[in-house]
């Protein structure tokens, strides 16, 4: 079961002078979900198509199912791709779209139908098999493209921005169909987007990547609570983030910063520059001095209700001073312009490497 | 004063389609002359011109040979052009600009000097003067406009497709045959018609490369020679009604699809 299904090894990708690929290390376990988050340039959809293998890399390897797949082209690859604009056949029928990977393969004409009809069936659309693509809406192609790249039975599929279409409700919406598909099939799908919401709600396995590079790799859980780098917490959700000084180092750190001197865990030298990150729903207002660590007073400079929480921005009066992200429940009533104390545990400081 | 201008513009339309359409009705209307001459006055209706039309072998064969020859060429001239364009809009080749240009460029040269060009060279390497040879011709003067109007509709948005083909199995050229081509079905139909109704009625090239076996256009032709006669009128309204047929089924199956 842990044996990886896709091994891709030690990647690095030019098109001319530009990298946009550096040593691309990755492993796809089966019947895993993983999800490439990355803004857009981070090199994420061309780690895709090295994949689906419509681009041969500059060096490295892809090996799938213990084969080297590096140089086959995508038609004789175990894996196959639901395309962001769909890229659906619009001449053809719904069926016949679903049905044309079969065919393909030479399967008769009664027997890829009746696995195209299951397919379709699968994603909610048996009813419309005698549509034309043009007749459905853009979640009823995304549907679509989705049973027609999972008729013939990839190993892996691949997914570049398959919600980046749809409106945020239907996203929402089919980002738990998508999952729930996922489960059912038992297929390993790999997922490129830069919605981090959609990361989290999809993976088993985030890989966040900027500028070629993985910055951080694993359950979305981890990758969010200890992020690896300052990216990776400025891109997976919000953080409050600020400078600090290694000033002691035993079995924690003490790190000298604008909010005071702090216990941190994490590894650092004596001595070392490195960066502090707290999420802003370990922020709070109140707290117990023995527990939590007082990170000073600050002021309230915007509230904003949003429905089941409050965002609250600080400025704290520290010098420098830090600007602080806060969520707090919608219960607890903060003003603007009021000065607060502001409290965090030790634990969930995030320690970056500057 | 203000009633004038819609009357203006009224006279000026009619003065305007008529200088465009009277030859044409006129051809039509003494081909059913009943007398010998195609001149005023008319006295008819009848169809003793299209009789002899009819049981003039010449004419007849003629008339087969410039249908075969409009349907072959076109076909042929589709089929080319669909590959240089699929080639040229695909692929990265070195120079494709120039490539691009040179395909097309026969547009621009008068059929005149393609056909003395087409002589010449089938002169000098022994091919004799055919319908072969001027199907050769209309091949040449169709490709381009072919070429153009397929490339024309060969879109970025049609890569992707093509790039799932491939992905879930298709060969090149099932790409082509499955998806490419069909997709671009109205283009090549388009290709086709306006080819087939430049091949119909071109002159000069089938003049010049033909010998024995020639087209109608050419048969009118050696026909005016010897002075009008309303069979002239009627073999030209056969041509007239044909080129008007093949337009109104373009304008059907192509024009009217783009509007959905």
């Amino acid at each position: 079961m842990n044996e990886p299904l896709a091994v891709i090894r030690g990647i690095s990708h030019r098109f001319g002078a530009v990298e946009v690929l550096r040593d691309i290390s990755l492993e796809i376990l089966p019947g895993s979900y993983t999800v490439l988050l990355g803004p857009s340039g981070s090199g994420k959809t061309t780690l895709l198509s090295i994949l689906g293998g419509f681009l041969t890399p500059s060096e490295g390897q892809v090996l799938i199912g213990g084969e080297d797949c590096t140089l086959t082209p995508p038609a004789e690859r175990p894996t196959t791709t639901v395309f962001q604009d769909y890229a659906l056949f619009p001449h053809m029928s719904v069926l016949a779209n679903v049905a044309f990977g079969l065919r393909m393969r030479k399967v008769k004409r009664r027997e890829r139908h009746a696995r195209a009809l299951d397919l379709l069936g699968l994603v909610g659309l048996d009813q419309a098999a005698r549509k034309r693509p043009h007749q459905l809406s853009g979640g009823q192609r995304q549907r679509v493209a989705l049973a027609r790249a999972l008729v013939v039975e990839p190993k892996v599929l691949l997914l570049d921005e398959p919600l980046g279409a749809l409106d945020l409700k239907l996203r929402r919406q089919m980002q738990d169909e998508l999952k729930a598909i996922q489960k059912r099939v038992g297929t390993a799908f790999v997922h490129v987007t830069h919605d981090q919401e959609e990361a989290m709600a999809l993976a088993d396995d985030v890989v966040v990547m900027n500028d070629g590079r993985i910055e951080d790799h694993g359950p979305p859980e981890d990758v969010y609570r200890r992020p690896r780098s300052r990216f990776t917490a400025a891109f997976m959700g919000e953080s409050t983030i600020f400078r600090g000084k290694v000033v002691e180092k035993s079995d924690r750190l003490l790190v000298m910063t604008p909010l005071g001197k702090l216990t941190a865990h994490g590894e650092a030298e004596e001595g070392e520059e490195i960066e502090l990150a707290i999420r802003p729903e370990n922020l709070k207002l109140q707290g117990s001095r023995e527990a939590w660590l007082h990170l000073g007073r600050a002021r309230i400079t915007d509230v904003v209700f949003q429905g089941s929480f409050k965002r609250v921005i600080a400025v704290s009066d520290s010098m420098p001073p830090v600007q602080m992200i806060l969520r707090i429940g919608t219960e607890e009533g903060v003003k603007l312009r009021e000065h607060v104390d502001l409290y965090c545990r030790p634990a969930d400081l995030i320690l970056l490497k500057a | 004063m203000k009633n004038l201008a819609p009357s203006l513009a009224w006279a000026y339309a009619l003065i305007l389609y008529g200088f465009i359409f009277l030859p044409v009705i006129m051809l039509v209307l003494f081909s059913f002359q009943g007398t010998m001459f195609p001149v005023p006055p008319f006295n008819g209706p009848s169809l003793r011109w299209y009789e002899t039309v009819l049981a003039d072998s010449r004419l007849t064969s003629a008339l087969v040979n410039s249908l075969v020859l409009a349907v072959a060429t076109s076909l042929f001239a589709v089929f080319l052009g669909f590959l240089a364009a699929y080639g040229l809009a695909r692929y990265r080749l070195p120079g494709s600009n120039f490539l691009r240009g040179l395909i097309t460029a026969p547009l621009m040269v008068s059929y005149l000097i393609i056909g003395m060009g087409l002589n010449i060279m089938f002169n000098g390497m022994g091919v004799p003067k055919s319908l072969a040879a001027a199907g050769i011709g209309h091949v040449v003067i169709n490709l381009p406009l072919c070429f153009a109007i397929i490339y024309s509709q060969m879109g970025e948005h049609q890569v992707n497709i093509e790039r799932a083909a491939r992905d879930l199995g298709a060969k090149d050229w099932q790409v082509l045959t499955h998806i490419t081509a069909p997709m671009l079905w109205p283009a090549l139909f388009a290709g086709f018609f306006l080819s087939m109704t430049f091949s119909w009625d071109e002159f000069v090239i089938s003049f010049l490369l033909t010998r024995f076996d020639t087209t109608l256009p050419v048969e009118i032709w050696s026909l005016l020679r010897s002075g009008l006669s309303p069979k002239t009128n009627a073999i030209g309204s056969i041509v007239f009604g044909v080129s008007i047929v093949m337009v109104l089924v373009l304008e059907l199956v192509v024009l009217r699809r783009r509007r959905i």
